[in-house]
């Protein structure tokens, strides 16, 4: 079993003790260190960034024309800090046991408990970057309350906390090209990793206009590729999101944690139809102000103003009162799920529910009134006050729910129904971020750490930062520290060039199928695997089921596909069907890790394992580990990490 | 909303690669949902390409929620279509009717190379902001969050600049290929923030000296850029980096 390395010591001092003893590169050794940094999002640009302005000589690749467009530009809702400028009792501790809670005790104490102490310093180093945060009148800067806490401690940019967070990145990394200490690839697509008696030593590439398949060395890789939700097909996750580069991994050595624990997230906007390329979230930060139901009749055809108060059931603010809207993800998905399955859903498809601002509305109508000292005034002035309260702190949320549904959300309620939105799962890593295989390290999504079965809102803007920023920039010195005075391996290395060799062999291959089907369609169907027997709800006949389904589409995948174009040109059909064949291999992964764990925990839910009422039942005796898939020809072998609860006694989770 | 169904006709710019010669290629699509994105459509298109054995229409995208900046294409002779402060991948069909003839071509621009189809090189943007566009203070030297308090009007006004996706429509709608408002929205998000301050003379200098560099035009006022700007960023960003520039060069030899 792999040593997963936590310093010892209490809990507190662990990462306090371990930066004051780990080992150090000295500057001038620094600038013979090659570094390779896959992916610019929030984890890979500000670890690129770092690790240039210490001097290390970095590559930084990505699949998109700018590093500054990765999925990460996306998030929407805020980051979390335990900052406590609100004065309401948080603490680096409560933002520690609120993310083991929330992760329903499936993710390691000391991991979570140095992302809770350096989130403060992530909040100081955007703001000092230029990330222009929220701020009161007084000039300070301004919280939101989020899922599965009590405190108020999101800071946000209004709805584009990503893209804020990402172009600070983005900025403090581009500096460092202007320095001479990072080197960018856009859209360049890593296909291969080389490893080198036991080492990850480079890279193999794909330039996605010209098609040249290209080598590059470094002294170590970090992997910063983001999550794997596009394995669902339909998800929040941008078109290009791909498992690729850990698959790669994955399959020379590095474990695959936890692939089943998916977070299924409870507000986006509905299917409409066949069409459908992508989904698209409504921010979690709408669940502050807006209230979410669905008529108490089954199958009421009524438009949402017309359902009295009466006939509405506000199903979450009934089932979970101390939380009410603001459960966390996983239980909020599963209840719209519940009652759209017991014929309560409404729109068209009736897979949907309502959420409502008409509330809201009025609350911050009435508050504007006696904030600005108004008197009497009229109903309709009451609501358009209440109106620009929403907009200002939800307005581009709104545009873009009525540019996508044609429907206004000040007047009518939005239609909402849970979609793929994060994988906690990913490749497994140690206390320093480094998988199973020596000098390959992998950070923000891409890993699995931190989670555990769930993800809090705003956690993950939070843990990429931490990575990048304030954790790799140590625990990488552990182990270049033994690398100085090795000298750079050319890359016409044997292993470089039968690492060209294979990517270049898989590619011809991919051409050569020269069958009908489009790899658009094949990914469809896959999706529809994935989503209905390996979604919100799971059972181990089903997973059986798509086990055999998903082999059978490989299979058809592999002697029916047609890609147009060729090799050594811009293809996007080929960049596709690439990430949709690791899909495929990483879609089964999920059916049996999700058929292994006999339990249910946050986003896994197994129908067979659940309280009376319908809650996750989790069996810690029998599952409380990290679950680590090992890779050889086809198969995988299990491997567990006990995880050891020293600090927080694990409970039964409730929001009630 | 009353959907609909319709049946277009397209025509597509398709250019083989940066050194081919291009031209328009007309398409028919038949059934569109007004549901769809116009993105979606172009996919029913690809597909139906794909089908016959054809080659796929190439066009840049990757979030389809109007953030990361990647969607481009001139629609009907607008970079990024007919709908106000609207990505090409948040436009939806219902803009559109049954019978319509649509030309769809890339981005145009010299600093701005045509890849393929509709796929242009934006990485001039990238190298304007490598010049100046960013504030020089490494990890780990931050103050607290709330040490410095900043005016909620200049903090509401730099998060409006800095809301430019860098897609690259305001080059496209200008007709001298200018990308004084990206810059400007770059040269404001910054300047207007008490961390940008220090730096403000010599970011304004560097970052305007690039963009000459790169072959960009000058701005002629015209404002077409805010026009078509899928962020509506605002061409008052153009007055503070004229300001803000004016005032760089009599530093200049400080
Ligand atoms: C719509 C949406 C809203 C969200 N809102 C929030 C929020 O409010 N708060 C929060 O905390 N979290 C939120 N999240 C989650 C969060 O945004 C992501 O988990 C996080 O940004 C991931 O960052 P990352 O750096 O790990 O990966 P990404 O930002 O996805 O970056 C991946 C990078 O890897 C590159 N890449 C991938 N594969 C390859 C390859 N094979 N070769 C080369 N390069 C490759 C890409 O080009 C890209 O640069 C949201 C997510 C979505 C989808
Ligand atoms: S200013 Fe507007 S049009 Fe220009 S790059 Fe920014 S968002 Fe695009
Ligand atoms: S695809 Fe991201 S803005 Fe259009």
């Amino acid at each position: 079993m792999p040593d997963a390395k936590i310093p010892a010591g209490p809990l507190e001092t662990k990462w306090t003790k371990y930066k004051s003893s780990v080992r150090l590169v000295n500057p001038s050794n620094k600038r013979k260190i090659e570094v390779i940094v896959v992916g610019t999002g929030l984890a890979g640009a500000s670890a690129a960034a770092s690790l240039g302005e210490l001097g290390y000589k970095v590559k930084a690749f990505c699949y998109q024309d700018s590093p500054r467009r990765a999925h990460s530009i996306a998030a929407q809702g805020g980051i979390n800090a335990a900052k406590n400028y609100q004065n309401d009792g948080d603490s680096v501790y409560r933002l520690f046991y609120d993310t083991i809670k929330g992760g329903d005790y499936r993710a390691r104490e000391a991991n979570v408990y140095r992302l809770a102490e350096v989130s403060n310093n992530i909040i100081d180093q955007c703001v000092a970057q230029g990330v222009p945060f929220a701020r009161e009148y007084g000039g300070l800067l301004s919280n939101r309350s989020f899922g599965g806490t009590q405190v108020q401690r999101t800071f946000y940019a209004a709805g584009q906390t990503g893209q804020q967070l990402l172009i600070g990145a983005y900025q403090a990394m581009e500096r460092q090209v202007a320095l001479g200490t990072v080197e960018m690839f856009s859209r360049h697509e890593m296909l291969e990793v080389v490893v080198i008696d036991g080492k990850a030593r480079g890279i193999i590439t794909r330039d996605l206009v010209t098609g040249k398949v290209e080598r590059h060395f470094g002294h170590a890789v970090l992997l910063c590729t983001g999550g794997y939700g596009n394995v669902f097909y339909l998800s929040t996750n941008a078109m290009g999101c791909n498992v690729t580069a850990a698959w790669k991994a994955h399959r020379q050595g590095a474990y695959f944690a936890n692939p089943c624990f998916t977070q299924i997230h409870p507000t986006c906007i509905p299917v409409s139809g066949d069409h459908q390329s992508k989904l698209t979230l409504m921010s979690e930060s709408l669940r502050n102000d807006g209230r979410i139901w669905v008529p108490k009749k089954q199958g009421d055809n009524r438009i949402a103003t017309e359902i009295p108060e009466d006939e509405r059931d506000y199903f979450l603010e009934r089932r979970y009162p101390a939380f009410g809207n603001l459960v966390p993800r996983d239980v909020a998905s599963r209840a719209a799920k519940e009652r759209c399955d017991a014929g309560h859903g409404v729109g068209t498809s009736k897979q949907a529910v309502f959420l409502d601002f008409a509330d809201a509305i009025q609350r911050y109508g009435k508050a504007e009134v006696s904030k600005r000292n108004l008197g009497q005034v009229d109903a309709v002035s009451v609501t358009q006050l209440g109106k620009e309260v929403i907009k200002e702190k939800y307005g581009n949320l709104f545009d873009m729910y009525e540019k996508i549904t044609g429907e206004n959300p000040y007047v009518v309620p939005m239609r909402i129904y849970p979609a793929v939105h994060y994988t906690m799962g990913g490749l497994w890593v140690d206390y320093e971020l480094m998988t199973t295989v020596t000098g390959l390290y992998c950070l923000g999504e891409a890993n699995f750490s931190e989670h555990g079965a769930n993800r809090l809102g705003a956690s993950a803007l939070m843990q990429g930062l931490a990575d990048g920023y304030f954790v790799i920039p140590y625990t990488i010195g552990n182990y270049l520290a033994d690398e100085v005075g090795k000298s750079h391996i050319s890359i016409d290395h044997p292993g470089f060039m039968e690492a060209e060799k294979k990517v270049s062999k898989h590619l011809a291959e991919l051409m050569k199928i020269n069958g009908k089907q489009s790899v658009e369609s094949f990914h469809k169907r896959l999706g529809k695997i994935m989503w209905d027997k390996c979604g919100m709800a799971r059972n181990a006949e089903g997973l059986k089921q798509a086990i055999q389904e998903i082999r059978a589409l490989k299979k058809e995948f592999w002697s029916d596909l047609r890609i147009p174009g060729k090799i050594d040109e811009m293809n996007p059909e080929l960049d596709k069907a690439g990430r949709v064949a690791d899909f495929l291999e990483l879609g089964e992964l999920m059916c049996i890790d999700a058929l292994e764990r006999n339990e249910s925990c946050g986003g896994h839910f197994r129908e067979e394992y659940q309280t009376s009422e319908g809650e996750a039942l989790r069996d810690d005796a029998g599952y409380m580990h990290v679950a680590q898939w090992e890779y050889f020809h086809d198969q995988w072998k299990l491997h567990k990490e006990p995880l050891n609860y020293e600090v927080v006694k694990p409970s039964q989770r409730s929001y009630k | 909303m009353q959907h609909y169904n319709m049946d277009l006709t397209l025509k597509v710019w398709r250019q083989q690669n940066r050194n081919a010669q291009g031209g328009f290629e007309t398409y028919q699509v038949k059934d569109i949902s007004s549901e769809m994105s116009f993105l979606e459509m172009i996919d029913v298109l690809n597909e139906k390409l794909i089908h016959e054995g054809g080659d796929p229409i190439a066009f840049d995208h990757d979030c389809r929620e109007g953030i990361c900046g990647t969607c481009s294409m001139v629609i009907d002779g607008r970079p990024h279509g007919p709908w106000k402060g609207t990505t090409t991948c948040q436009l939806h069909m219902r803009a559109f009717k049954n019978g319509e003839t649509i030309v769809i071509e890339p981005f145009r621009a010299n600093s701005f190379p045509v890849l393929k189809d509709l796929v242009v090189d934006r990485k001039a943007f990238d190298r304007i902001i490598q010049a100046g566009g960013f504030i020089s203070v490494n990890t780990g030297n931050a103050v607290d969050g709330n040490a410095i308090p900043i005016d909620k009007d200049d903090a509401d006004n730099s998060f409006a600049a800095a809301s430019c996706i860098g897609c690259g429509a305001c080059v496209a709608a200008c007709k001298n290929s200018s990308a004084m408002l990206f810059v400007s929205a770059k040269v404001s998000h910054l300047a207007l923030l008490p961390q940008g301050a220090p730096e403000k003379s010599t970011r304004v200098a560097a970052m305007v000296d690039q963009m000459d560099k790169e072959g960009f035009g000058s701005c002629t006022n015209t404002y077409a850029c805010e026009a078509e700007c899928p962020k509506e960023i605002s061409v008052m960003n153009i007055a503070r980096l004229n300001r803000e520039y004016l005032a760089s060069s009599f530093n200049a030899d400080k």
